[in-house]
């Protein structure tokens, strides 16, 4: 509490009280997140056969506690944020750096720190840190400066490293996803498009020199997506299995508790990466479109939190979390659906996972920040001074 | 217009754009949703519904067995058995009252079918009947439609053309028990069936094979729509056997009319079984197609152990048959000459016990080769107390006895040839002298199989290496049997065993001889060959002083085990034998006579004739296919 107000103690601006912020908190927003998360409960209770444990209880406990820090984290000065844009960014690198040292293997790759009570996984992390640190370095530079090839250098590291790092580990799936958000914030920050043009060319040349990069395991999923039938009971199966379930669900669905394949163990990963098929098997077409709507009108709300903010960090932020958000859900169910090759992203606020979650909510909360202090002016340069 | 603005335009064009390419992506998914699940419903219906993938593994063929000459001892049948998925069948108790119309079904296999269905999940098929006719698979599939949930599936069932007469060296198989379960997925397939005996066990990796995989796609009624991917898996390899059944049969029967008996015949110079035989037996068919409680336990309770292969795991006291290692033992140690003559006035004493020779009244000034072919007991005595037991027992190892002779089946006894040491570890008491000339005849606490008296007249007759036998034939790649790794040196003189094997000849040649109204009378397959008759009891002073009851008129339990060891031809030996049965009465009387006859079938047959490489010495060889008999 006291810290929240010092915190808030701004000059410049018309201060705000700590009660007119939470009135200020955008609250349809957060009505569109409990919902979400509530159909995620329900469905890992069903996941369960119709048992709290192992999954619902422990996902509730992490939401509450994820929805405080949420309230928190939109309560902090966005200037605050705009300060610890770097460091926080420089701290996800060192913890996806110490990965590679400390990191253990789970589920076949690199991907966890073991913090004693909860294992981080500092790759969501970064995919926040690398928003925050993007919109920091454009907060700056008019659209001139953007321009100019040698304005491009530094966030071109900024997404690079880490991406590569993450590639390492080897996780395609989220070195993809950093890729998409560092190019979208490249974007609507105003880069001209041919560069963009340039760079797909080029990556589109260097497909032949990736490939021969790819673990085989990496090669056998993009191979059995571009033909399932290759291989109908690894990795195609699983793909196979969740087309089977959301097609037989139909329009109306087959009932909560209902599914029948996801609970004939037909579908794998059933409470985390495949979370979204139960729903539609057991909710059906109407089900799966109604949790597209919410997903939907929380991507609305975050674009429009970005155009109205008054500063060019908080429109930054927001549109990029956004975008990030956005690849979450686009990659987790065109992934179940077989639009794309099986990558391991979770569905936000409704997959089974606690870093997952609690980095979803920190990202909102962040968007939220911005809402609240959308009409905060920040000067381009030397915005250090009035803090 | 202030570089500001410029900027938020440009970023609210751009975030406009991006929102619609993110909408549109969206739209996407919406659009793949409605054609999953709207346009494509159906479809994924019936395959939710119906389709299930299974991985199914199919038994591999389990190797044949073949005799020597390529006759099959073991086979597959095809078994035609009914199975029943419960979830198909609807009400299971209807189904099965409208087969038991078609097949009769026990109530032992009523109950145990409706135990399994219960058991297992309700699309695992469970097995009902095995082993139908072809009329009833004709009946079956007339009347399927009304059978909803029966199939019938087409299986492997073990089957041993000649039953009891190789049901020893065959063993048998049955179904994998808890502790046979290794990593091998093929074993836990209900039905599966593994060797436990015999032939079948021992050679279980080469006969089993390897499990084939098919991943199918089955739809709710079971029936495989498409096979996905297929693994044929590998067949059990064949295995020959060194038996010849034409001479298996004939000992199996010949042995037939006593209670319980064993005989071994084997090659001299390569160890090869002809044939093993072991009396009573019992017919290994029974155990595939499942046998009655009854018989089980006629089987299990029958005093003379039909289930035992006795060749190999009965031990029995050799009595005379072993005065040969004790005659060769004296020999090599220099201990008693070529001239050497004992004294027998009909029993010898030692301290204040005397020791009787079978013969009351003596043998009087008795040779070596007389104290063989008249198995003079007190010559022996005198020789072994002259050399003492360990060396007699180191004799007698090189003969194999007292030791494993490491035959290719499971469950071979060693018997036992007794030192001081042993005595001392195995009862904590000393020596006593006396029990070196009980062990020379053969008696007290020496034990002997059949197959190692087999091996011990094999050796004798070869007199060069430490024959080594066994039931499986080694073949090369080309399909020729592969020479054997020479065996040991057997480190025996050929001047004593020209004496030990003159003393055999004269048991069945001599006038005198305690076989000789045994002697095979075809000219060039004449055999020598040794009789024992051991002591099941303890003969008391005082009846020996009343005179001993005759074995016909002791209960059978008691009466005298009857052995015989031999070899043939005597000029050129090729083959040997060791009979031995259970309280036969006498070695001359009752196992001589079976020893010539099967000889005599065996060097008429001249099993050895094709595997003979190099034909050289040998007067039996012929060339491959051209059968008959031997000169």
């Amino acid at each position: 509490m006291s810290l929240i107000a010092r915190l808030d103690g701004s000059h410049d601006e018309p201060g705000m009280r700590l009660a007119e912020k939470v009135i200020q908190l955008p609250w349809t927003l957060v009505l569109l997140i409990g919902l979400l998360a509530a159909a995620g409960f329900a469905m890992l209770y069903s996941a369960a056969h119709g048992s709290m444990d192992p999954w619902a209880s422990r996902q509730i406990m992490r939401f509450a506690l994820g929805v405080a820090m949420m309230v928190v984290v939109a309560l902090v000065d966005i200037r605050l944020w705009l300060r610890l844009a770097y460091p926080f960014y420089f701290l996800a690198f060192a913890s996806l750096l110490a990965v590679e040292v400390v990191g253990f293997t789970g589920m076949g790759a690199q991907r966890w720190i073991d913090l004693g009570i909860l294992q981080l996984q500092p790759s969501e992390i970064m995919k926040v840190a690398m928003v925050l640190a993007l919109a920091r370095y454009f907060h700056g530079p008019t659209l001139e400066e953007v321009w100019r090839p040698s304005r491009l250098i530094v966030p071109a590291m900024i997404i690079l490293a880490p991406a590569g790092l993450v590639l390492k580990q080897p996780d395609l799936g989220t070195a993809l996803m950093l890729l998409m958000v560092g190019g979208a914030m490249l974007f609507i920050a105003g880069v001209r498009l041919w560069k963009f043009a340039v760079v797909v060319f080029a990556g589109l040349s260097s497909i032949p020199i990736v490939w021969q990069s790819l673990h085989d395991y990496q090669r056998d999923r993009i191979l059995t997506f571009l033909d399932p039938e290759r291989d109908p009971l690894g990795a195609g199966y699983h793909i196979l299995q969740s087309k089977i379930a959301l097609g037989s669900g139909g329009v109306w669905g087959k009932g909560f508790l209902g599914g029948t394949q996801s609970h004939l163990n037909f579908l794998p990963e059933r409470q985390t990466d495949f979370i979204f098929t139960m729903l539609a098997e057991e909710f059906g077409l109407a089900g799966g479109l109604g949790l597209l709507g919410l997903y939907f009108l929380v991507l609305v709300h975050g674009v429009a939190i970005g155009l109205t903010s008054r500063n060019h960090f908080g429109r930054m932020l927001a549109l990029g979390l956004t975008t990030n958000i956005f690849l979450y859900v686009f990659i987790n169910i065109a992934m179940v659906m077989g639009l794309i090759p099986v990558v391991g992203v979770p569905l936000p606020l409704i997959s089974y996972g606690g870093t997952a979650m609690l980095a979803v909510l920190f990202a909102l909360g962040l968007i939220m920040s911005v809402y609240v202090h959308r009409e905060t002016r920040i000067p381009r340069r030397d915005f250090r001074a009035g803090i | 217009m202030d570089r500001e603005t410029e900027r938020y335009r440009s970023l609210t064009r751009r975030a406009l754009v991006l929102g619609g390419v993110q909408t549109g992506l969206f739209g996407a998914l919406a659009a793949r949703m409605y054609y999953l699940q709207v346009v494509e419903r159906e479809r994924y219906q019936v395959l939710a519904e119906e389709n299930r993938i299974n991985i199914r593994l199919s038994v591999p063929s389990r190797g044949r067995i073949v005799d020597r000459f390529g006759v099959p001892l073991a086979v597959n049948n095809q078994n035609f058995r009914v199975v029943l998925v419960a979830e198909e069948a609807g009400d299971v108790e209807e189904t099965l009252d409208r087969l038991s119309r078609i097949v009769t079904l026990t109530d032992f296999e009523r109950r145990r079918a409706l135990r399994d269905i219960g058991r297992r999940r309700a699309f695992v098929p469970v097995t009902l009947v095995e082993n139908l006719g072809w009329r009833q698979v004709a009946r079956l599939e007339a009347n399927a439609p009304r059978l909803p949930g029966i199939s019938i599936e087409v299986g492997e069932l073990r089957h041993y053309p000649h039953g009891p007469a190789t049901a020893h060296i065959l063993g048998h198989v049955g179904a994998v028990s808890e502790s046979e379960l290794t990593g091998d997925p093929v074993l836990a397939l209900p039905g599966f069936r593994i060797g436990k005996t015999g032939v079948e066990r021992q050679l279980e990796e080469n006969l089993r094979g390897e499990a084939g995989a098919s991943q199918v796609e089955v739809n709710a009624l079971g029936r495989v729509i498409r096979e996905l991917q297929r693994d044929e898996g590998t067949p059990g390899a064949d295995v020959r056997l060194t038996i010849d059944i034409g001479l298996q049969e004939y000992v199996q029967d010949r042995l037939r009319a006593e209670r319980s008996a064993a005989a071994v015949i084997l090659d001299v110079e390569t160890g090869e079984v002809f044939a093993m035989a072991s009396q009573p037996s019992f017919d290994p068919n029974q155990f595939t197609t499942g046998i009655s409680m009854d018989a089980w336990n006629g089987l299990v309770n029958d005093p003379h152990g039909p289930l035992n292969n006795k060749a190999i795991t009965g031990q029995y006291a050799p009595g005379s048959t072993f005065k040969m290692l004790v005659a060769l033992a004296a020999l090599e140690e220099g201990v008693i000459g070529p001239g050497y003559q004992a004294w027998c006035p009909g029993f010898l004493e030692l301290g204040n016990h005397r020791f009787h020779c079978w013969r009351r009244g003596g043998h009087g000034w008795t040779a070596l080769a007389e104290a063989i072919s008249q198995s003079c007991d007190v010559y022996f005595y005198e020789v072994s107390r002259r050399i003492g037991i360990e060396k007699i027992a180191a004799m007698a190892h090189r003969f194999g006895l007292g030791l494993r002779t490491g035959i290719d089946l499971p469950g071979e006894k060693e018997g036992l040839m007794p030192t001081r040491a042993w005595k001392q570890a195995a009862l904590g008491q000393p020596w006593q002298p006396g029990e070196t000339l009980i062990a020379a005849i053969g008696q007290g606490y020496v034990l002997a199989t059949p197959l190692q008296l087999a091996v011990m007249a094999a050796r004798i007759a070869n007199g060069r290496g430490q024959v080594r036998p066994r039931v499986t034939l080694r073949l090369g790649e080309s399909g020729d049997p592969v020479a054997d790794v020479p065996p040991a040196d057997l480190g025996v003189s050929e001047a004593s065993l020209a004496l030990v094997r003159d003393g055999m000849v004269r048991v069945t040649s001599s006038p005198t001889g305690t076989a000789r109204w045994a002697q095979i009378d075809v000219a060039g397959m004449e055999m020598a060959g040794k009789t024992g008759t051991s002591q099941v009891r303890r003969i008391s002073t005082a009846e020996r002083l009343s005179g001993i009851i005759r074995n016909e008129d002791r209960p059978w339990r008691l009466r005298d085990h009857a052995l015989f060891v031999a070899y043939a031809p005597i000029q050129t030996p090729r083959y040997a034998a060791a009979v031995v049965v259970e309280h036969g009465g006498s070695g001359s009387r009752t196992a001589a006579p079976i020893a010539r006859d099967i000889l005599l079938e065996c060097q008429q047959r001249n099993p050895a004739r094709q595997l003979v490489a190099d034909a050289g010495a040998d007067a039996g060889a012929r060339p491959a296919g051209s059968g008959g008999s031997a000169p």
